[in-house]
């Protein structure tokens, strides 16, 4: 990915977070990607949902595949690891990198080509494995870095930048994470930070594969009309059906439940997340009934958006495994190795 | 009836045919542990067929006082309890050998032979009689055939019968059923048939500082002992045992005894593919991961090989060999995958590569993968095989130094990083071709981007021709410079030189050894050496350069191994000769002698 290094000047009076950094502490490099790509704009909203955590920077771990979306890492949180690696194969590095070391915070960034064509199978089985981390899908409808050709999550009828009618039918990730018993699902629109941003910061306290499909438009090949994945499409047919509040560990947790519309859900690490209702009648926690209205709402060509479904309770990936709580990179070689000794009552059965 | 005569006590080769599924695998294990405790030395070859239950499979055993364990080069003695495969069975038999069969049904005219002789024990007519239940009768069907063979062969039967109380310890009902069956074939056949046979078993005492073992129980313990802690694999023969292994090791010594937790992660993958990238994951972590596969597995994999080598991140593939192209046969052996392992990946890739000859390097070489894999932050291959993968070999007791201390290369503390003024992932600033590294979530100088794009030397992204040549030159550089860290070649040496040298590689060795003693013992004058490792030591090379004439003998079609020579050290091309075995069969040292026949003519090797 292209890198140009940002100049480090700050305004002396930018806010600390309770780690003592600015929200600058949490940008990247420059962004190589077009003026008003969607996916900036989630970089925004990850930068802010980072510094509102308080997140140490090195305690991140961000990955991605290869595309337009892959490259965003390098724009966020200079001082976490990075791992930009082969197209569609994100998940497993991911899973590969938590089962070694379940401390750090990991984010996974990828695209609609990465996820849902190259890597449908990785990121299908991330999501049975259940492996702890965020993974945003950035999703425009096309792949851009080759021009302009349709992605797996155009829907029938898109016209291509050149005219080409898509006649296939789209995978659409959110019903595919919830048919796979994902945890934590949500759409959003990379033009709605208020919207996105508590569902990143719920993202990252989920103890499990949290999911965010993000609409992200690209403004080079998929933003003129005959598109439903450009920037007016997506304003004029999205509606959000919850509304998310984040509170974190450390506030103090205001209730109104008066009307009965809002449900605070503990999170794995003792925040809070709480959804307010703005559809009546839909219910996070149902799974089948949240794939029932999906389905209602896009047969009629709406976006339904926010925090979509969410199963707080529950083992992720080292829970099923049954590994130790205590990092696997961080116990020493002397507990792992069994020693001589060992060795010598193990070969007196293979005799 | 004339016997061969260079066979008898202590020395034959034995060959049973059954039907796969049928239970003859722990039949045939027992028989050949007896042996073993019999204190002889002798090997075990499972000949089988890619299926659950039904088609033909063999089991070869080999019992040779010298101890020599490649696949016997004929069989004196066949047990055939399969009729489907009775033709082919009948005609492996050596003229003078026997051939015991299960005469409840009489055995065809076309499969008789007069330069045999024919042992007839109704092993199903005596457990139809004795046992109720067709399957208990088909189990203990194989348990009367290893009685039988206690009676023919001598074998003790105080040793038998102390395996089955070990196997059977709780299950007090098995034990007794397994006792019957024994006694069932004993006693038929000594009351029948002369017993011994020419051919027979007498206990010595060659055994006792071995043990039995695959390679793949040995790889998955050599994990253990070097501190792997997550494994990552998708299902495939002949590697899937390596991956039970590291689970049965890790279930006994990594539990934690105050939580009861795991001090390991082993993840079964969605395809190879999956599998590679978690280790690569793991490994970018900091832990020692690795996964066993096969060459179809390492086909997947070599997208994500090309990763690991271009962004130096350290991880082990264990490659256990199988015949290919393609599926090609699943439960055969064969060495087909040096050059796909050496060079994987696409553009400018090179591995390091160590090829084990037995269990036993499996062990010692599954420890040293992870050592080299980090010093040299590179992709570390152990190319085994079927036959030494899954196949029961006796080797030397493995032996463990508990001052052992892992390399795990250049990593820096939070420390050293703290003291740093900058740190870029990819600057040699010591000259040896390695650059320290970094892991993530230890401190924040020393964050960087992992990436498989073009990077320079500080690790980042560039299109510029010159600092992309740097860093793909240092590779290049580092890779090679491992050339005296993997396994030294073993060399067998003559006095005062020969012209003729051969040079083999992995389990070929056994049979290689074997033919070579034997042109020893007749004055045939040969040098041997045996490559472990690549890229190859300089002692490979000088090899080469001082003989005549190099026979290379491997296991695959087209030379693998005389061409990685060809291409990696400077020996003369028209030196290199070779003989190549690709059948699917462990090697033995007829082949090799055959193979070497027209090379001595042509030297006019001196005979003594």
């Amino acid at each position: 990915m292209s890198y140009i290094t940002k100049p480090s000047a700050r305004h002396p009076r930018l806010p600390s977070n309770a780690v003592g950094l600015t929200v600058r502490d949490y940008e990247g490099s420059m962004s190589t990607l077009c003026a008003g790509c969607g996916h900036d704009s989630v970089t925004a909203a990850l930068v802010q949902a980072f510094f509102e955590l308080d997140i140490e920077p090195h305690r991140v771990a961000k990955l991605s595949g290869i595309g337009c979306s892959s490259k965003t890492p390098a724009y966020f949180v200079s001082e976490a690891h990075g791992f930009n690696s082969v197209h569609g194969r994100m998940p497993a590095i991911a899973a590969g990198a938590n089962a070694a070391n379940r401390d750090l915070l990991y984010v996974g960034i990828s695209g609609d080509g990465d996820s849902l064509s190259i890597g449908l199978g990785q990121f299908c089985h991330a999501i049975r494995r259940n492996v702890n981390m965020l993974y945003v899908l950035e999703n425009n409808g096309v792949y851009g870095l080759t021009k302009g050709q349709f992605s797996a999550s155009a829907d029938i009828g898109t016209t291509s930048k050149r005219g080409e009618v898509n006649e296939q039918e789209p995978i659409d990730p959110v019903n595919l994470a919830l048919s796979l018993g994902a945890t934590f699902v949500a759409r959003s629109f990379s033009g709605d930070k208020p919207q996105l941003v508590p569902i990143l910061k719920a993202g990252l306290a989920h103890n499990g594969f949290a999911f965010v499909d993000v609409i992200s438009p690209c403004v080079t090949f998929n933003d003129h009309e005959g598109s439903t994945k450009s920037y007016a499409y997506t304003r004029d047919n999205m509606h959000e059906v919850i509304e998310t509040d984040f509170v974190p560990l450390r506030a103090e947790i205001k209730t109104d439940y008066a009307d009965g519309s809002v449900q605070a859900i503990t999170m794995h690490d003792g925040s809070v997340v709480k959804l307010r209702k703005v559809t009546e009648q839909y219910d996070p926690n149902d799974r089948s009934g949240v794939v029932d209205y999906l389905s209602e709402t896009r047969s009629r060509g709406e976006i339904a958006t926010g925090l979509l479904f969410l199963e707080a309770a529950g083992a992720d990936m080292h829970g099923f495994q049954g590994t130790v709580d205590q990092p696997l990179v961080d116990i020493p070689y002397e507990t792992l190795c069994p020693g001589s000794a060992a060795l010598d009552q193990l070969q007196a059965e293979w005799r | 009836m004339a016997h061969d005569s260079s066979h008898g006590v202590n020395d034959f080769g034995l060959k049973i045919a059954t039907v796969n599924g049928t239970g003859s695998a722990s039949a045939n294990g027992l028989l050949l542990q007896a042996l073993f405790r019999m204190g002889v030395p002798v090997s075990g070859k499972n000949v089988f067929p890619s299926n659950i239950q039904g088609l033909p499979t063999w089991y070869e055993i080999r019992v040779n006082a010298d101890g020599y364990t490649a696949r016997s080069p004929d069989f004196q003695l066949v047990v055939a309890m399969n009729p489907e495969s009775y033709a082919r069975d009948i005609e492996e038999v050596v003229s003078g050998g026997w051939i015991l069969y299960d005469s409840s049904r009489e055995l065809s005219e076309e499969f008789k032979r007069d330069d045999v002789t024919f042992i007839g024990v109704p092993f199903a007519d005596l457990c139809v009689t004795r046992f109720d239940g067709s399957r208990t009768r088909i189990l203990m069907k194989n348990i009367t055939y290893v009685g039988a063979l206690v009676a023919l062969l001598d074998i003790d039967m105080d040793v038998v019968k102390g395996m089955l109380q070990e196997k059977f310890a709780t299950k007090q009902h098995l034990m007794e059923a397994n006792f019957i069956a024994i006694e069932l074939g004993r006693d038929y056949v000594l009351e029948h048939f002369d017993c011994p046979l020419p051919i027979r078993l007498e206990t010595v005492d060659a055994t006792k500082d071995s043990v039995m073992v695959t390679g793949n129980a040995a790889a998955a313990l050599g994990c253990v002992y070097a501190g792997a802690t997550v494994g990552a694999w998708y299902p495939i023969t002949p590697a899937t045992s390596v991956m039970d292994g590291f689970t049965e090791y890790c279930n006994r010594f990594r539990i934690d005894p105050e939580t009861g937790k795991k001090n390991f992660c082993i993840i079964q993958a969605e395809d190879e593919l999956a599998a590679a990238g978690m280790v690569i994951g793991a490994s970018w972590m900091g832990a020692r991961a690795f996964t066993p596969t096969a060459g179809p597995g390492i086909s997947l994999m070599t997208e994500f090989i090309g990763l690991a080598y271009y962004a130096e991140v350290p991880s082990v593939f264990f490659d256990i060999q199988r015949a290919g192209p393609s599926t090609g046969m699943p439960t055969r052996t064969q060495q087909g995958d040096l050059l796909l392992c050496v060079y994987a990946s696409h553009g400018d890739t090179k591995h390091i590569v160590l090829f084990p000859g037995d269990p036993k390097e499996c062990f010692e070489f599954a420890v040293a993968a992870f050592d080299l894999a980090e010093r040299f932050q590179t992709p570390t291959f152990v190319v085994s095989d079927l036959d030494i993968g899954m196949n029961d070999w006796m080797i030397p007791k493995l032996e463990w130094d508990d001052d052992f201390v892992p390399d795990r290369g250049k990593v820096l503390s939070a420390e050293e990083l703290e003291q740093a003024e900058r740190f870029y992932r990819y600057l040699d600033v010591d000259g040896d071709h390695v650059a320290a590294r970094t892991l993530p979530g230890v401190h924040g100088k020393g964050a960087y981007f992992t990436r498989g794009s073009g990077h320079d030397k500080y690790g980042r992204y560039t299109e510029d021709s010159d600092e992309y040549v740097e860093v793909m030159d240092r590779l290049l550089k580092k890779v090679e410079s491992a050339a005296d860290a993997v396994p030294a070649p073993e060399l067998h040496t003559v006095e005062g030189g020969s012209r003729l040298g051969l040079i083999s590689i992995g389990g070929c060795h056994w049979a290689v050894l074997e033919a070579r003693d034997q042109l020893l013992r007749d004055g045939v004058q040969v040098d041997y050496l045996r490559v472990r490792g690549f890229p190859f030591s300089s002692a490979v090379e000088r090899f080469i350069d001082e003989h005549d004439v190099v026979v290379v003998v491997e296991q695959n079609r087209d030379e693998q191994l005389r061409k990685l020579l060809l291409l990696e050290t400077n020996c003369v091309k028209q030196k290199l000769e070779s003989i190549t075995d690709y059948g699917g069969q462990p090697l033995s040292k007829g082949v090799v002698l055959e193979g070497l026949a027209p090379y001595l003519e042509a030297l006019a090797v001196e005979v003594s």
